[in-house]
């Protein structure tokens, strides 16, 4: 990039002042843009009275109230019934008791979440195998139709996912793929595998071809010249390509809701239905959320330096 | 660097076969030279699987996935769409009706409402994220120190998921216990309780544009910056020597080499929003009334709720249509300002 090049004495170098005014104006927005998530974080460790007490509490004593919630099912009982009981045996029991309630089992977030791993991870390694593929082929070879192809496979991300979702609706019916892993991992492969073969078309481009023709000059054939040299050559597009297969896979919801219901769950469309005694259990929602977010929030950091990249399906690279 | 943007958006002039040997910088030895001139074919057969065989090997799978979840549901979504079919009633006999359906979507007093409160959000959360996204970028771009922690930090709302984030901020909305409408009441003195985001028809288009703006602004942002660093120092060089004024540097410079960068980052969020579903849905759920009631979520209302499997079929189809010919019409925009 041009940066690289300024010179010192460079004419347009902004004054200093100019700098500090554009640094507070920037913090001062990214401190504001922050301020809703970290309210989040900040509920998931408050009380339920602490969580909708008015003013909002910013300063308060920490519980596990909303993790204990998050993770456990409780039903109410009488005082009587809970002095009867033998002491509790863990933190939550102990925060359920005091409460009124006792522990009744495991909430279903854990296999919620399980689920999301698995499909996550599952359709990532799906699109992004098969778009390695298909990428290296729309960069080294002469493909009949190249541009509409690969028009035709961007095009399939424009469609709004309740219409894809109709059809798709009848045809898992029909397959008994309603509500199963598999069924989700082959649709979300179908959604990213777009998106993976646009960026990894992009990595593979800027892959001098002159390495694979010496490899094969020297005895390999196209295909171990594919694996041995491109592949390799590839890593760093391969990984940011699969975070963010990885991502939105991860953070998908309308197919989620309208195609399962229970075994297959994904935790999007579980977490707004955690719910405590008279509506939303806010602490636990936020627990949820917060859980939730955190992978998304290491994978932007790992992910900086590509991110203007994936986001334009590799239309502008730095 | 943009170069790679227009090739996207406008076919590619034929990039070298791969069988076409290029000019390598080391000194040819009487092996590459001998291997330049095998006709590809040939080549191909002596080692093994030949390139257009590797070729079709490599993205006939892709294919067949794109085909099965994609072309094959659009067909049937098409057919379904002629037909008075309910997703629901499996065994009721199913009757083709023509374009029935499609007569009754563009006549739809309710579809029509849809489609302008579709036009409001689209316009406010493109007109707000350019507007901050463009300002934030051209102010990141006076490289103050730590502007690279403070970008990383603003990225943030855009990765997380819509749905999530569409139920924390139903949170922050809440009337009496919500830290939107408190901030906001000991900003502007008015009561906390006095205003529900969420529940009256006046605010809540405003906030699920809110909440867009607040999520999607650093991707605009970021697509601007990276616009921004695309212009050369020289430029601004030559201009200072001219004494250009720092504003006529800014409108004859700046923004029109920022433009089509912009353009770009409005096409992606276009078509993004008209799609929006899961934010809103979590948010608003389209109430009250139907006052967010966006295209996509009356889709859902139809399809998954009322069960008009057929009517709303033709309705997907109509989306996808005016989705397809708008970023069409909007590509040739954006190449008309890039070729300027």
């Amino acid at each position: 990039m041009h940066r690289g090049i300024t010179t010192a004495h460079s004419l347009v170098e902004p004054g200093p002042r100019m700098r500090a005014a554009a640094g507070s104006l920037v913090v001062l927005y990214a401190l504001i843009t922050i301020v809703p998530l970290a309210w989040i974080i900040l509920t998931s460790f408050k009380t339920p009275s602490d969580a909708i007490s008015y003013p909002p509490k910013v300063l308060f004593t920490p519980s596990t109230e909303g993790y204990c919630n998050l993770f456990t099912t409780r039903s109410r009982q009488t005082p009587e019934y809970i002095a009867a009981l033998p002491p509790a045996t863990g933190r939550c029991d102990q925060v359920a008791r005091n409460a009124g309630m006792v522990v009744a089992g495991p909430s279903n977030y854990v296999p919620r979440f399980v689920n999301s791993l698995i499909i996550a991870f599952g359709s990532t390694v799906l699109s992004v195998g098969l778009g390695v593929m298909a990428a290296y082929a729309f960069s080294r070879f002469k493909v009949p139709l190249k541009d509409d192809l690969l028009f035709f496979i961007l095009s399939t991300r424009m469609m709004p996912p309740i219409a894809v979702a109709i059809p798709i609706y009848l045809m898992y019916r029909e397959l008994g793929l309603s509500d199963t892993r598999l069924g989700m991992i082959v649709l979300y492969s179908a959604v990213n595998v777009s998106l993976a073969v646009w960026l990894l078309k992009g990595f593979i481009d800027e892959i001098p071809r002159e390495y694979e023709e010496a490899a094969m000059v020297d005895g390999y054939t196209r295909l171990q010249a594919f694996r041995k040299v491109v592949l390799p050559q590839a890593t760093t597009g391969i990984v940011a390509t699969a975070i963010f297969c990885l991502i939105f896979a991860w953070n998908e919801y309308a197919f989620a809701v309208l195609l399962t219901s229970g075994t297959a769950q994904t935790a999007p469309p579980f977490i707004p239905i955690i719910i405590g005694e008279g509506g939303q259990d806010w602490p636990a929602v936020a627990a949820g959320t917060t859980l939730f977010l955190l992978p998304i929030l290491v994978f932007t950091v790992l992910l900086r330096k590509h991110l203007l990249r994936g986001i334009t399906f590799g239309a502008v690279r730095k | 660097m943009f170069s790679d943007a227009s090739a996207m958006l406008s076919p590619r002039p034929e990039t070298q076969g791969a069988a076409v040997a290029r000019p390598v910088s080391r000194p040819a030895t009487l092996a590459t030279r001998a291997a330049a001139a095998t006709p590809a074919a040939l080549a191909g057969k002596v080692r093994g699987l030949s390139d257009r065989a590797i070729a079709w090997l490599f993205i006939g799978p892709t294919m067949l996935l794109l085909l099965a979840i994609n072309i094959f549901p659009l067909i049937w979504t098409i057919r379904l769409s002629f037909t008075n079919f309910r997703a629901n009633r499996p065994n009721a006999t199913v009757l083709g009706v023509g374009i029935d359906n499609y007569v009754s979507v563009l006549t739809d007093g309710d579809i029509w409402l849809a489609m302008q409160a579709t036009a409001h959000f689209l316009f406010w959360t493109i007109f707000l994220q350019t507007l901050i996204g463009f300002a934030l970028a051209y102010l990141i771009d006076r490289r103050f120190r730590g502007h690279g922690f403070w970008t990383t930090v603003i990225l943030i709302p855009m990765m997380l998921s819509p749905a999530v984030v569409g139920n924390f901020w139903a949170f922050l909305y809440q009337p009496q216990i919500g830290l939107f409408n408190y901030v906001v009441a000991w900003l502007s003195g008015v009561p906390a309780s006095s205003f529900e985001m969420i529940g009256s028809v006046r605010l809540a288009p405003w906030a699920i544009v809110i909440v867009d703006t607040w999520m999607w602004t650093p991707y605009v942002m970021l697509i601007c910056l990276a616009g921004l660093r695309s212009i050369p120092d020289y430029i601004y060089e030559a201009a200072e020597v001219d004494r250009a004024s720092a504003w006529r540097q800014f409108w004859s410079i700046t923004l029109p080499m920022v433009l089509p960068f912009v353009m770009l980052a409005v096409l992606f969020r276009g078509i993004e929003n008209f799609r929006m579903f899961d934010m809103v849905n979590l948010l608003t759920s389209g109430g009250p009334g139907s006052a967010t009631e966006l295209a996509s979520i009356t889709l859902k209302r139809e399809a998954f709720e009322k069960w008009r499997t057929g009517y709303s079929s033709a309705f997907a189809i109509v989306l996808f249509v005016a989705v397809f010919g708008m970023a069409n019409i909007y590509v040739k925009a954006l190449n008309h300002v890039k070729n300027r």
